[in-house]
């Protein structure tokens, strides 16, 4: 198993109403220098959380605490530029374990799915209500299942579906990745890398 | 059935095809490096697996690596671990090793190229978004996270669901001093950076058929700035020039086999795409960007245009041009300029140093500008020298550093200081890309002359 299972998690949410956030912000370069995957989550938003003498922007929605959750809710957009799976990484060992957004980068979305961080992707229109229900009231509970594919929002039971494709909702139910099914189809791997042509 | 360029190399590298899931998809080349693949490594160890196929994988030092005085230790403890760690793990399973000073060694995606590891019709994948640009020579060529470089490390394989397919053509003829960055530039900014999210284009038409391998390098290394998964142009006898006798192309009768195969590599006439743009040569100028995203381009006549309602994102809009300390409507022409940058995987090749200089010399740096010129690769730094662009370069005030990928990420000493501005030949401008607090103004080689000689943006074709 290569990571914890997706089921279903309720839970309050962080709003980050900002488009087109890049995974610069998500994690600066400057923090990638690491060999193992610890400590990420310390540096999530590194320079929108701190100033540059490390103390702490108050007015940027990390700091704040009437916010929090395993639920992160971004803007349109959401994950564009490098494929430094480092951003996910952060994302997860910040807490979160699912991002809403109306949009996502290719990249980043795999990297999530990759690492057991829920993808969820809504219209602009409900991801505008979930925003709205969380500045209603920050103790406002979403539930995200990946069984039934739904974003429901619990205080006015309000509800989207969502895509996620049928291998990878599996993996994520079950906490498999990739390579744990790769592994077993070495031999046709092996036969097919025979007769190519490069 | 009617296929693209992308259809057939896709198909064909498919090993199995999962109901309602991704595609088992071999890879034939995977080029690391030492950020993005140390973990991988330890995903393996920790699974008791090794590498499967050690010869298909490069490696390469370059995204942390200091741009001078290469042969002394490294300062940063960390880097320094990094580069260790990539030496270690290439060492423990066989694969062949660039480090710092080898003479193979460089950007990624600058020496994949000139060593002749990209290849038509290959796959290849690296721990980088720029992987995009090996599609120039017909390759579908896309970056990957590093639970996929673990993928492909112990099992060549990764699994993708096959993107949508777009084609962009341009048409006509390019004006003065419009370079294939400029190109790249103005698509961006026509697309959004997520206009292309979930596709693979095609590149075709006039402009790209009359453009160098160079210039395709650079056009395809930048589709990953409107969300394309990658972009690729189909190989013709420019590619096949440029790969020909290169340390890793085949030689003798598998040349020949090749060449047969890479033949086939066109879109089919009656093929179809899920999207098409169109766009005409003459509608672009040299550009610039103003915000902090690589969309936020426009031509370097214009004005920063006011923010369009129809788009939405208003607070994003505002955020980003307070960021860069612009103000809706004004000139870039004029801007004060603190730093320079000329390198990374878009523009740091040959063509882009000749283009530098052919503008800069006879002149001078301007004083109040620092300008770092950083080769994309040893190949490249000895044809500076031999070209004898170097001696125009010094005479102008400028010095050349040693290559790497340096001021693009910033991940090693050279970066912008907060508040001050870089025109820079690199891809992204996002809040702190440069350093912390940086500035950062995307243009090509030559816009990045005319503000290093100036001390201001200028329009290059104004510069007599
Ligand atoms: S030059 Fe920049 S974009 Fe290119 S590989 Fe290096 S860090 Fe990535």
């Amino acid at each position: 198993m290569a990571y914890d299972k997706f089921t279903t998690l309720t839970s309050t949410a962080v709003p980050l109403p900002i488009e087109n956030v890049d995974t610069d912000q998500i994690i600066p370069a400057r923090f990638l220098k690491a060999t193992e995957r610890k400590g990420f989550g310390d540096n999530l938003f590194r320079d929108w959380r701190y100033n540059a003498d490390n103390s702490i922007k108050k007015d940027f929605v990390l700091n704040n605490p009437i916010y929090k959750g395993k639920i992160l809710v971004g803007g349109k957009n959401f994950g564009s530029g490098s494929s430094r799976e480092h951003a996910a990484w952060s994302v997860y060992d910040y807490g979160f374990r699912c991002v809403i957004s109306s949009f996502f980068a290719d990249i980043f979305k795999n990297n999530c799915l990759n690492i057991g961080v829920l993808p969820v992707q809504v219209s602009a229109e409900f991801s505008q209500k979930i925003f709205d229900a969380i500045y209603k009231d920050a103790t406002t509970e979403f539930e995200v299942s990946l069984e039934h594919q739904t974003v429901t929002i619990l205080s006015t039971g309000e509800k989207e579906s969502f895509d996620i494709n049928g291998y990878k909702k599996n993996n994520m139910l079950n906490g498999f990745d990739d390579i744990d099914y790769l592994q077993n189809i070495k031999s046709e791997i092996s036969a097919f890398a025979e007769n190519l042509p490069l | 059935m009617s296929k693209t360029l992308f259809d057939k190399v896709w198909d064909s590298h498919v090993i199995q095809k999962i109901n309602d899931g991704p595609d088992v998809f071999f890879i034939d080349r995977h080029l690391i490096h030492e950020v993005t693949s140390p973990v991988a490594f330890l995903g393996l160890k920790n699974r008791g697996l090794r590498v499967l196929h050690p010869e298909r994988t490069f490696a390469t030092a370059d995204h942390n690596t200091p741009t001078i005085n290469q042969h002394l230790p490294i300062n940063d403890p960390l880097s320094a671990n990094q580069l260790k760690a990539l030496e270690d793990n290439s060492k423990e399973h066989d694969i062949v090793h660039w480090g710092l000073g080898h003479k193979n060694n460089g950007i990624v995606h600058v020496i994949g190229p000139e060593l002749g590891i990209t290849l038509p019709g290959a796959t290849i994948v690296c721990g980088d978004s720029h992987t995009s640009t090996h599609g120039a020579f017909g390759a579908i060529a896309f970056g990957i996270g590093t639970s996929e470089v673990e993928m492909v490390l112990s099992t060549q394989c990764i699994m993708q669901t096959k993107p949508k397919k777009m084609r962009i053509n341009v048409d006509g003829k390019l004006g003065d001093f419009v370079t294939p960055k400029d190109v790249g530039l103005y698509i961006i900014s026509q697309l959004s950076t997520s206009g292309a999210t979930g596709y693979f284009v095609e590149y075709a038409g006039e402009v790209f058929e009359n453009m160098s391998m160079e210039g395709r390098m650079t056009v395809c290394n930048l589709s990953i700035e409107m969300g394309a998964r990658g972009g690729m142009i189909a190989p013709d006898e420019k590619t096949f020039e440029y790969i020909k006798d290169r340390e890793f192309t085949p030689k003798g009768d598998a040349w020949n086999t090749a060449m047969t195969y890479w033949k086939t590599l066109k879109t089919d006439v009656d093929a179809t795409f899920d999207k098409e743009f169109n766009f005409k040569a003459s509608d672009i100028e040299p550009m610039i960007t103003f915000g902090t995203n690589p969309g936020m381009g426009m031509g370097i006549s214009k004005e920063i245009p006011v923010f369009d309602s129809k788009k939405g994102g208003k607070a994003t809009y505002e955020k980003s041009l307070a960021y860069m300390g612009f103000d809706q409507s004004d000139a870039m022409i004029g801007k004060k300029v603190d730093y320079v940058f000329v390198g990374s995987c878009t523009n740091g090749r040959i063509e882009d140093f000749r283009a530098f200089s052919s503008i800069v010399k006879g002149k001078k740096k301007a004083t109040n500008v620092t300008a770092w010129l950083v080769p994309g690769s040893h190949v490249v730094e000895n044809q500076i020298k031999e070209e004898g662009l170097l001696t125009i370069l010094n005479d102008a005030g400028f010095d050349l550093r040693q290559p790497g990928c340096s001021a693009c990420l910033a991940m090693n000493d050279d970066k912008v200081p907060a508040g001050k501005y870089a025109v820079s030949t690199s891809n992204r401008n996002f809040e702190g890309r440069q350093g912390q607090g940086s500035r950062t103004l995307l243009a090509s080689p030559i816009v990045a002359a005319a503000a290093a000689i100036t001390g201001v943006v200028t329009d290059p074709r104004s510069l007599k």
